[in-house]
């Protein structure tokens, strides 16, 4: 009986990773080969652009400045991560993000200790997930319709409760302000806590396997027994609930409540993130670190448009193209290392 | 060419006896009689609208039969479903629709009874994985470049292969293979040959193969079964037919077939 060889027989067995030495090319290797690498080239090129345009740059303000306004975008994107690895999208978390704030403010004006109020935000914002994965599972609506009326739902909510006007946010005050959004890196801290979780689950935990398997290959993940539907429904309420608690921080960071903002400008930007990051829109792969360098892309770039005092009319456009152009040379990078992978 | 000798005191391990089953109108098996003895590998021929994929469908438990009975290792059973055959033991590979791409040949491997710690957290542990499935593989002679490498950068054999290795790994006692060498070039064919072999002769793995193409069934197995017309027509050890004996077989159905809608139409 031949044995069956899968290797061709000619084909020395690779060298171990150990055994390889640590010479230059080797180490260019291992750097492209890195799904995060293209992404990481990119948002240095713009720091070390910005950095060298604009001595405002490298200034504490500056820097806890871009921490505060990319905190939202890297918790968002982070959830759409594990999101689009299943092959969905959540186009609703943006306005989750800002409804949740608005339930806390109902709920303590209506005199409940603002403790509470904001634990059962939390439980709101995780039913509005549940709502968008159990339609979205069970009644075959594709999930970027599902979302996006969940979107203007929740919008017209906001409307109707707060007769459009804007509020001040309960919470700012004291110790729990503080840590709650008005420290200075509290946001950010808090973001990167739950970017910490978001990495775990996906990476180390059998949930997180089983939410690559089913966005990798849905029929069959479900042939062998993963409970596909289920992990697509919690992945829902996972992401309203981070979108949620961080929106929560934001409103109280900001100190305001305006009804008019949009979701979708906010979770957009996250969406953006997780792509650029690495993440692919067809499922099946994704990185959580990818998606925080995503977002200080963006929030470097936002913010090194306005120190360098690029006209507002300008904004958008050279925007624009940048995360087209950040786009094109990832996926032409990913490509290359796919080529050196062989 | 050996004299064909189906020892009857071989272990039988799966007996169907009349299945019949019909969707409406259509009379699909009119009573399957068949017998799949341990390690053996038995091909199931048939044209399309035989009842093969019907009669696999039962055994798989995705159709109840409508009459008839199943006995495994002796013992009747009646599947409800997909995952209670699969709990009895017998496992479907399906071509490439097995593994997912983007997991690394172990994650495959142990899809769905991944071993873990920390109770519900479900912490994986990876590297003990890593190990057993290194030595499960070497055990059952395949060889893949590196058991880290993702599904996708696998060659189809390799890919049918981890497929057969996850099957046969998670306890199944009779594996259904469903058209095995379909788009395989010779030598992939030979190392998925080779594997079901060895499966067959040194684990004593059972194995039913389903395929339209009668030199792949000549390669893979030891007898082969002809559906016709929702009933098993012919049995035939490999050894004591060749090639061109099954072809003239079924060309003579077809032939008979014909003869019998002329004279009907005729009449």
């Amino acid at each position: 009986m031949a044995q069956a060889s899968l290797t061709t027989p000619a084909a020395p067995a690779p060298p171990h990773r150990a055994e390889r030495g640590l010479s230059a090319s080797t180490l260019i290797r291992t750097i492209v080969q890195r799904r995060e690498a293209t992404v990481v080239a990119v948002t240095l090129g713009v720091i070390i652009y910005f950095g060298i345009a604009s001595s405002a740059f490298f200034t504490t303000a500056n820097i806890i400045t871009i921490a505060q306004y990319i905190a939202a975008i890297a918790v968002i994107g982070a959830g759409e991560v594990l999101i689009l690895v299943l092959a969905e999208i959540d186009l609703s978390a943006g306005q989750v993000y800002l409804t949740s704030p608005w339930f806390m403010y109902l709920l303590w004006h209506a005199g409940m200790p603002l403790g509470w109020a904001i634990a059962l935000t939390l439980v709101f914002c995780i039913i509005i997930g549940l709502i968008n994965g159990v339609v979205t599972v069970w009644l075959n609506v594709p999930s970027l319709i599902v979302t996006l009326g969940m979107t203007y739902a929740l919008f017209g909510l906001v409307l109707v409760e707060s007769n459009a006007i804007q509020v001040n946010t309960p919470g700012a005050t004291g110790r729990f302000g503080w840590a709650f959004g008005i420290g200075s890196w509290s946001t950010i801290l808090w973001a990167l806590g739950i970017l910490t979780i978001g990495w775990v689950i996906l990476k180390r935990t059998r949930f997180g396997l089983h939410i690559t398997a089913t966005g990798g290959n849905l029929l069959g993940a479900a042939e062998a027994g993963v409970p596909v539907r289920r992990i697509k429904v919690y992945c829902f309420m996972i992401i309203s609930l981070a979108s949620g608690f961080i929106g929560i921080l934001d409103a109280i960071r900001i100190q305001s409540m305006n009804p008019g903002n949009t979701g979708l400008d906010i979770v957009l930007p996250g969406i953006v993130a997780a792509v650029v990051g690495g993440t692919a829109l067809t499922g099946g792969r994704g990185t959580i670190v990818g998606t925080a360098i995503g977002a200080i892309f963006l929030g470097v770039l936002e913010d090194g448009f306005n120190l360098i005092g690029v006209s507002a009319n300008w904004f958008y456009l050279a925007e624009g193209v940048v995360i087209l152009i950040a786009m094109v040379a990832n996926t032409q990078l990913t490509s290359l290392a796919a080529r050196l992978r062989r | 060419m050996s004299a064909p000798n189906p020892t009857p005191e071989r272990d039988v391990i799966l007996k169907t006896v009349g299945i019949t089953k019909r969707f409406g109108a259509v009379v699909a098996l009119r009573g399957i009689d068949m017998e799949l003895r341990r390690g053996e590998v038995l091909g199931l021929v048939g044209d399309n609208g035989a009842g093969k994929s019907t009669f696999v469908k039962i055994l798989t438990g995705f159709h109840p039969p409508d009459a008839g009975k199943i006995y495994l290792e002796g013992k009747e059973v009646s599947f409800n479903s997909v995952s209670d055959a699969r709990r009895h033991g017998i496992e479907t590979v399906y071509q490439d629709l097995a593994l997912v791409p983007q997991l690394t040949v172990t994650q495959n491997l142990f899809l769905n009874r991944e071993l873990t710690s920390l109770g519900r957290m479900g912490w994986l542990s990876n590297r003990k994985m890593r190990r057993l499935a290194r030595e499960y593989l070497q055990g059952i002679k395949v060889n893949v470049p590196d058991i880290d490498a993702e599904a996708e950068s696998l060659s189809g054999g390799q890919r049918q292969a981890i497929a057969v290795a996850r099957a046969t790994r998670q306890n199944a006692k009779i594996l259904l293979l469903d058209e095995p060498l379909a788009a395989m070039g010779a030598r992939e064919s030979a190392l998925i040959v080779d594997l079901v072999k060895d499966l067959a002769q040194n684990q004593g793995m059972s194995m039913i193969v389903i395929d339209h193409n009668y030199a792949h069934l000549f390669e893979l197995c030891d007898r082969v079964n002809i559906i016709q017309q929702g009933r098993v027509a012919y049995d035939r050890s490999v050894n004591d037919t060749s090639l061109e004996d099954l072809t003239e077989l079924m060309v003579s159905e077809y032939r008979r077939q014909l003869l019998e809608g002329q004279t009907q139409l005729d009449k």
